[in-house]
């Protein structure tokens, strides 16, 4: 059973906690995604999960055992790094073979398995290149390999897609989930990018300032988040909320239209002040202010296909359809129970 | 929740490798062996510098009593080891000067690239990367009262009549060529260090200046000269150690001579101590560098400190 | 108009300086050269100008050198002590640059520091005391001596120099290794030492040359000609009472200097970014 589980995880260092009190569980086979901002632990997490840190208190398990004093190369894992730390000095075969010579492999079975290991991910015809004549793209593919070609109980990926240009990213990621399907093995995955999150989990773990605030699907995250946090850090533009009384009324951008292109349903109403309009091709975002509300900044997304005529300096009528209105207590930043408005 | 399930605990996977891969280990197993040796062969040593500084040791003898701050006060007074400590001083702080002004020069002269800038940097760097004593003996060839170059150069341009300067035989001649040979040795090293500096600031920062209308003095002095400041200083603590340490020039041009005129305290504790045999007043003349070597570590450490916040 | 004149100015300002200070770096081992290959007739003759060759040039100081001299010998001994203490400096000074970069906390900087402040304690302080050990030991007038003593200042600036090597490594190629089966001291082994080869390579030279020009240890360890390495060999026996023997001294020197200069040449580069990886942002 490859499952990674961390109860009551926390690393210190000095006074200051990376890692306050983290649990989770991982599913066997499935995509993790540790998603958060920098410094709020996912790379530390990460890292305790190799074994490069040591833990300050709580259990690491992998595969059913506590593993909190096995080195490294003892965990049956396999990671690819932020910068891919290919070996510079050796050549694409060499970097792929590493692994399987610190197990003893005899040279016909190493050559086997990084044939196969490179025929997964194309690169077959790089065998002999050093890291140094290879593009981001190919650098990271070799990285893959190597991690793939022990066959490890678990992946460990830290924000291998940073490096590459945006147009390489999109692709990257669809081959990166199209192969970990394929391959099965259970996989955690760090990022600091929703989008990416969002696009490759299973299921995501949001993270903050050392601790866990929400784990579940991106479906789950992103329709009913647990805290005004996990609301606003998915989506783009993030989620507007308005402050009414104690607590705090939230609503996404593409839920807020035009009163008459709402569909029926109970809706909330509100008048709007458009402040600016920006032109996005696919979308119109509009910035501006919520009269009654303290004329709080808001912005709504009106797709293409809506052609109502919005004008900068005007107020229209809006309104939210009641279902997708969330409610948050305005001091824990909690969510609650809906309220009557 | 499985109530049998949780009551058994979970496995604990065995603890391998302890040495191999704990830092703790580790640490201590690379670095040991080289913090003993030099605790054993510089450490020891200075310690026992300071003990023999206060004893009555000799080479032959084999006593080793205390004898207080005696060797101190015997040789303070004396009038070769005030000029050897007045020379230590003197020949530091002029050969420094002239090196900081020569090598600032130098430095933004081989700056910009061009076409044999490599076979020029060999050439300049040789009277660093020849050993110390060769170098130092073709200078004594050069200086030498019969047959100096220097002197037929001279001579021929008319500048003077007879037999020349005797360059190591007249005493202020005698320093004056020392120093010379200081600066010409390090010269090489301070300017490349100060072209490693040079290299390091930003092509963007000498544009801004441009466009801002910067001319060539107030480019250099309040542009160029601020950033590259910690690195020269570096340079300047090196050649002030060198300097101060030295006694290799000496002992090859000079021996101190004329009549311990050119003695610089590392050369008077070698003849005292070594070639005199008398190791208890040696020590205490060499023991008068260590506070001016901490000055100038302490001010080194300063400047790293400054320098490395990051 | 006045801009071009400046321009030109500038030029010429440059390449007198360059020219001036290079001839004067530069001349002494020319003068070197030319003292070596010419004949003592010529050479000793005060109305010869002493740039031009008047007699065809001679081999005879070199063999005179070779000949009647240890010298020889002398670059033997020089030669061993050399490759002994390169050998101990890398055995010691690698791992400790190697524990300085990565493995400790503030007690490593401490130690960092110290071990670079010994460097700053020079032999002229300590080959007093030191000559006093060497003797007790039995090692005077060994080459032993030497290589006992000669690590206490390759070690030091060699540790600095490594430090600076392995903290430019990331340090995730190690982490690399560590996830992909090795242990710490594995992932040193095969993967650290490897990339670093030309820094150890740098300080391998470096150590060498320093071993070539030291002058304070031999000099008062050492005291029969047999024994003597070639930098004080060649100031201290060429060198008879007052009849110096020009030719062959410098040709002595020659030798002895510029092979070295060449190899030391080749790492200059390496070197200064090596230690002045504190002082440049």
């Amino acid at each position: 059973m490859a499952t990674v589980e961390a109860r009551g995880l926390k690393k210190y260092y000095g006074e200051i906690a990376a890692v306050d009190g983290v649990d989770l569980a991982t599913k066997d086979g499935e995509f993790l995604v540790l998603l958060g901002p920098s410094g709020c632990g996912k790379t530390t997490l990460l890292r305790m999960i190799a074994g490069f840190e040591a833990p300050s208190a709580g259990e690491l398990l992998i595969g059913g055992e506590i593993v909190n004093d096995l080195p490294p190369r003892a965990r049956k894992i396999a990671m690819v790094f932020q910068s891919y730390a290919l070996y510079p000095h050796m050549t694409v075969f060499g970097n792929i073979a590493f692994p399987l010579k610190a197990q003893r492999m005899d040279r016909a079975a190493i050559r086997k398995k990084v044939d196969w290991a490179a025929a997964l991910f194309g690169i077959g015809h790089l065998l002999d290149r050093k890291p140094r004549a290879l593009s981001g793209g190919e650098r990271q593919r070799v990285a893959l390999a190597r991690a793939v070609v022990r066959e490890p109980a678990v992946f460990l990926l830290d924000e291998p897609l940073s490096n590459l240009d945006a147009q390489l990213r999109a692709s990257a990621r669809d081959e990166l989930q199209q192969f970990q399907r394929r391959i099965g093995t259970t996989t955690i995955y760090v990022t600091h990018d929703q989008v990416e999150a969002m696009g490759l989990g299973d299921r995501i773990v949001v993270m903050r300032a050392g601790v866990v605030r929400q784990i579940g699907t991106p479906r789950d995250i992103y329709h009913e988040p647990a805290d005004t946090f996990v609301a606003r850090f998915v989506g783009s533009p993030s989620m507007n909320l308005v402050r009414r009384d104690d607590y705090l009324l939230g609503f996404r951008p593409e839920h807020f239209l035009p009163r008459g292109v709402q569909g029926g349903g109970a809706s909330a109403g509100f008048s709007f002040k458009v402040t600016r309009v920006e032109y996005l091709g696919a979308d119109r975002l509009l910035y501006g202010t919520l009269a009654g509300f303290s004329d709080e900044k808001v912005i709504a997304r009106l797709p293409s296909t809506v052609s109502v005529s919005i004008d900068a300096e005007k107020t229209y009528d809006f309104a939210v359809e009641e279902k997708e209105l969330k409610f948050f207590d305005a001091k824990t930043e909690l969510r609650v129970a809906a309220r009557p408005l | 929740m499985d109530a049998a399930v949780k009551s058994r605990p979970p496995p604990r996977a065995k603890a391998t490798g302890v040495v191999l891969d704990s830092p703790r280990w580790l640490g201590p197993l690379f670095i040991g062996p080289a913090v003993l040796y030099i605790a054993l062969l510089v450490g020891l040593p200075f310690v026992m510098a300071l003990y023999y500084s206060v004893s009555n040791t000799t080479t032959g003898g084999q006593t080793l009593g205390y004898v207080g701050l005696k060797n101190f006060a015997g040789v303070i007074g004396t009038p070769k080891f005030q000029t050897a400590l007045k020379n230590t001083f003197v020949f530091a702080a002029i050969s420094q000067a002239i090196i900081i002004v020569l090598s600032h020069a130098l430095a933004l002269a081989l700056k910009k690239d061009f076409r044999g800038k490599r076979l020029l940097r060999f050439f300049i760097l040789l009277p660093w990367v020849a050993p110390i004593s060769i170098g130092t003996i073709a200078w004594l060839w050069i200086f030498d009262s019969t047959y100096s170059v220097l002197n037929w150069t001279l001579r021929m341009a008319g500048l003077i009549h007879g037999q020349g300067f005797m360059w190591l035989g007249i005493p202020h001649l005698a320093m004056g060529s020392i120093i010379a040979v200081h600066v010409w040795r390090q010269l090489p090293l301070a300017t490349v260090i100060l072209l490693a500096g040079h290299g390091s600031i930003p092509q963007d920062i000498h544009d801004a200046a441009a466009v801002d209308g910067a001319g060539f003095w107030r480019h250099f002095f309040q542009v160029t000269l601020p950033l590259i400041l910690p690195i020269s200083l570096v340079a300047l603590l090196f050649g002030l150690i060198f300097t101060f340490t030295d006694m290799i020039i000496i002992y090859n041009l000079t021996r101190g001579g004329p009549y311990d005129t050119t003695q610089v305290l590392a050369s008077l504790a070698f003849y005292t101590g070594i070639a005199g045999g008398d190791l208890a007043e040696g020590a205490a003349i060499a023991l008068f560098l260590f506070p001016l070597l901490l000055a100038v570590a302490l001010a080194f450490l300063r400047i790293a400190r400054r320098t490395e916040v990051i | 108009m006045s801009e071009r004149i400046k321009a030109i100015g500038v030029r010429a300002a440059r390449w007198t300086i360059l020219g001036v200070i290079t001839f004067f770096l530069a001349f002494p081992f020319a003068w070197m050269l030319i003292t070596t290959f010419k004949r003592t007739s010529d050479l000793y003759n005060l109305k010869h100008n002493p740039f031009l060759f008047y007699e065809p040039p001679t081999f005879e100081h070199v063999h005179r050198l070779f000949a009647e001299t240890l010298y020889g010998e002398w670059l033997l001994n020089t030669a061993l002590v050399g490759v002994a203490v390169v050998a101990i400096t890398l055995v010691l000074a690698v791992p400790a640059g190697y524990a300085l970069a990565r493995l400790t906390g503030g007690l490593g900087e401490k130690l960092g520091i110290g071990i670079f402040l010994t460097y700053l304690v020079p032999p002229t302080l300590l080959f007093i005391p030191l000559s006093r050990v060497v003797v007790n030991l039995h090692l005077d007038d060994s080459l032993w001596s030497l290589v006992v003593v000669y690590p206490s200042f390759t070690v030091p600036f060699s540790t600095w120099l490594m430090m600076g090597f392995f903290k430019a490594i990331p340090k995730d190629v190690e982490e690399a290794a560590m996830v992909d089966g090795y242990s710490r001291l594995g992932a040193f082994l095969r993967v650290v030492v490897p990339i670093s080869l030309s820094g150890i390579l740098t300080v391998a030279i470096f150590s060498f040359t320093l071993v070539l020009q030291e002058f304070v240890y031999a000099v008062t360890f050492i005291s029969s000609t047999r024994n003597m390495t070639v930098g004080i060999g060649v100031p201290t026996f060429l060198v008879h009472g007052d009849v110096y023997f020009w030719g062959s001294l410098m040709a002595g020197c020659f030798i002895a200097g510029v092979p070295v200069a060449i190899l030391y040449n080749l790492i200059v580069d390496r070197f200064i970014a090596g230690f002045t990886v504190g002082a440049i942002k």
